[in-house]
């Protein structure tokens, strides 16, 4: 199994931990119903200590190596500094402005772009939203530092730049609206319709 | 007797009848609970706004961003410290003596720990909505320092603000240390070694380890009570997490005063990745350990208080607490795996792994306190046990919700969005700990208040319901939003997540309902009159509870009917 955007991760893990929610949420009722009767209760299903504790150790350290296995940017984000991008863009922030490349961004359907994002003055966040306002990635802004992702992209898009982080109420005008939104910052184009090439 | 003289005189409490102990509990907590209501408005004016302006019966003022975010600033100050702090450490400061069956070290730190506490949550608060001093709690630097958006005058009353707090907080640790380490009555014997030992639940480790090797127990009788040990564990952290925030807070108050000198220094002097993991590292140990330690501390007591038994694999739960001190110590890089200069392999093993062991630490707790329960079955559903339940429920979605965020490929689609502060953090704090604090309260009323029956069992249960509705279902609607990539810590003014916030809006409407159905419920019990005698002076100066005569908490004369 891979995921090959936020949009396929996000749903799997919706439906995932909402079975959870519920099954954690019964299971008490059941309990908190059983606690009040006299009559002896019959176990649904014998857990032993150990086998319990088993159970979290596997889903504590099993959840990260599945999500490596199947998130392709988790092995990708580690070994950027090993990968040679498609292209890269360097991009600036400060005073709440981007300083944005001056052509527009197009990226090709399997591209790994490359987003080089500094600070002058204060924490931001570089963050990418398709129309219906899902997001795409993100990640900080550290003044100071590089901040550098690289990302595949598998399926056509339209996405917002804005900065997913907060950095004071300069970001807003009176009215509330976000000025570090960017609108259509990127384009990507050539992928089939179900988001292969 | 008629619903005015109720109002006034309440059930039968007798505020003259309690002593030092038990009245420097009740302001805390009384404070508390104020804190609490006004933390619950506070989070409904966001909820309004973020449903929008075509929706949202709010005046337009709450839309503007300095409003907006001052508002977001003074939220989790006044909730977490002006309410759940104090919340705590009047419980805990009732607690150790009456566990301890000795003396609380000092009535008077007690009263300007609450004292230096509340002006502190007071001045946070007044800094925010006079002068729209708005860093949020995070306070990455440099914004607590750019006078450009934010007035310094402000900068310094919030900074002051929260060292009084801490100060406070400071108060706490040495009652409740001093409280532990004094020998008198049955720890006149006991050396400070064994006491450590006990404290650090190394008694329950090297009992387990014992246990393996075929070999006596090191300690039959530990020195400590088990929540003591929970108590005692988690005030490390709590004291580590108030130096670290003092710190900061230091840091930034030297440059504002600078700056209203006129010496405009470098900000970059300070290296913002480094601030942030310093900065992190305390503040997650009130989150992963405080909080963590505390509730699972608090489980054990309830737990044994409401079954009137042991606890269930005592040594465990002593051994865990003092693994929890290593894991509590060494998760903050969870908070960083979107900070791309963070090193690779402090987001592995801080962030991820070392993160995941908070799994085990916490389903221990929660297992090791379901068997407690079921082991004393039949039990009388009252009000504590569902409220107990309740937090069980609570921490059971909000851990695994952390852990699943604790990932560094979810962490890029999920940092900063509504799913971290909604099915994470709000569940924890309002489902998870708040229920659990609830519990307590019920189990101490009729310890702390002398037997005063409570208003009314309807309006009780009515709160718990509405808090456990509202609260699961606040977090699961702010979760759901986060997941269609709504920011956390972002303004949305036309509602563009709705209807998502509308439902979360409804159900946080619900939380204040529930909140104003407790205070009704309380300020009619205790009556007026006896909530101002709480803040008089008390006849009875003693520091202890019981050490003469047993009391049974858990027969509870005030839900007798």
């Amino acid at each position: 199994m891979t995921f090959s955007n936020s949009l396929e991760l996000l749903s799997f893990h919706w439906v995932v931990y909402t079975i959870y929610a519920f099954m954690i949420i019964s299971i008490v009722a059941w309990f908190g119903y059983n606690l009040g009767r006299k009559e002896k209760v019959k176990s649904i299903v014998r857990i032993p200590f150990y086998g319990y504790m088993a159970f979290l150790v596997i889903m504590g350290v099993g959840h990260h190596i599945f999500t490596y296995n199947a998130i392709p940017w988790v092995s990708q984000d580690i070994t950027r500094h090993n990968t040679k991008p498609d292209a890269r863009y360097k991009i600036e922030v400060g005073d709440h402005k981007w300083r944005l490349p001056k052509t527009p961004i197009i990226v090709q359907c399997g591209q790994t772009i490359a987003f080089d994002v500094s600070s002058d003055d204060l924490t931001y966040g570089f963050g990418l939203f398709r129309q219906d306002g899902t997001m795409v990635l993100q990640m900080q802004v550290d003044p100071g530092h590089n901040n550098d992702i690289y990302w595949t992209f598998n399926h056509n898009g339209d996405f917002d730049l804005t900065s997913t982080e907060y950095s004071g109420p300069a970001q807003y005008n009176e009215e509330g609206e976000d000025l570090m939104l960017v609108k259509h910052f990127m384009k990507v184009v050539g992928c089939d319709k179900g988001g292969k090439q | 007797m008629s619903w005015k003289e109720n109002l006034i005189n309440g059930t039968n409490f007798n505020p003259d009848s309690l002593n030092a102990l038990q009245k420097v509990t009740l302001r805390a907590v009384v404070m508390a609970f104020l804190f609490y209501g006004l933390v619950a408005i506070e989070g409904m004016i966001m909820r309004m706004v973020e449903t929008g302006k075509e929706v949202a019966p709010i005046p337009e003022m709450f839309f503007h961003p300095e409003h907006f975010f001052a508002i977001m600033t003074a939220h989790p100050i006044v909730g977490i410290f002006g309410s759940t702090y104090q919340l705590v450490f009047g419980a805990f400061t009732f607690l150790v003596p009456y566990l301890t069956k000795k003396p609380l070290y000092s009535i008077k730190l007690a009263n300007w720990t609450w004292l230096l506490i509340t002006v502190g949550t007071a001045m946070a608060w007044f800094a925010a909505f006079a002068w729209h001093y708005a860093p949020l709690y995070t306070l990455y630097w440099p914004l607590p320092v750019d006078t450009k958006q934010f007035s310094e005058v402000g900068g310094i009353v919030f900074i002051v603000g929260v060292a009084l707090i801490m100060l406070g907080t400071f108060g706490f640790i040495y009652n409740i240390y001093a409280t532990i380490f004094a020998r008198v009555g049955v720890h006149k014997d006991k050396t400070t070694k064994e006491l450590l030992i006990s404290g650090f639940g190394i008694d329950g480790m090297l009992n387990l380890f014992n246990k393996l090797r075929g070999k006596q127990p090191y300690s039959k009788e530990p020195a400590l009570a088990l929540p003591v040990v929970a108590i005692f564990r988690g005030t490390v952290d709590t004291f580590l997490d108030a130096i670290v925030i003092l710190g900061a807070g230091v840091l930034v108050l030297v440059y504002l005063i600078a700056d209203l000198g006129g010496l405009h220094w470098d900000m970059n002097a300070i290296d913002a990745l480094l601030y942030k993991n310093w900065f992190w590292w305390g503040l997650d140990l009130v989150a992963d350990g405080l909080v963590l330690i505390y509730v699972a501390g608090s489980w054990y007591l309830l737990a044994t208080l409401i079954t009137g038994q042991k606890l269930f694999m005592e040594n465990v739960a002593r051994a865990a607490l003092m693994l929890e001190l290593l894991v509590s110590w060494m998760v903050w890089s969870h908070h960083l795996l979107s900070d791309q200069p963070q090193p690779e392999m402090m987001k592995l093993i801080s962030g991820e792994m070392v993160t995941a062991f908070e799994l085990l630490t916490q389903g221990l707790a929660l297992f090791i306190t379901l068997v407690t329960l079921w082991k004393a079955r039949p039990l009388k559903m009252t009000m504590e046990l569902k409220y107990l339940l309740g937090g069980l429920v609570g921490f059971g979605l909000a851990v695994p919700a952390g852990i699943i965020q604790a990932d560094m490929g979810l962490n890029r689609v999920l940092h900063n969005t509504q799913w971290i502060i909604g099915a994470h953090v709000h569940i924890a704090i309002i489902v998870g700990l708040y229920m659990t604090l609830y519990s307590a309260v019920y189990v101490l009323w009729p310890i702390v208040t002398n037997n005063t029956k409570l208003y009314s069992h309807k309006l009780s249960n009515a709160h718990f319901w509405l808090h456990l509705i509202g609260g699961i279902g606040m977090g699961a609607f702010m979760g759901m939003a986060g997941l269609d990539g709504m920011l956390r810590r972002h303004l949305y003014v036309h509602g563009e997540f709705n209807p998502l916030m509308i439902f979360a809006a409804v159900c946080g409407t619900m939380l204040l309902a529930a909140w104003a159905i407790f205070l009704y419920n309380i300020v009619m019990s205790v009556g007026i009159k006896g909530l101002v005698g709480i803040f008089m002076p008390a006849k009875d100066p003693t520091p202890s509870y019981g050490i003469d005569e047993e009391l049974e908490p858990a027969d509870d004369p005030a839900f007798a009917k």
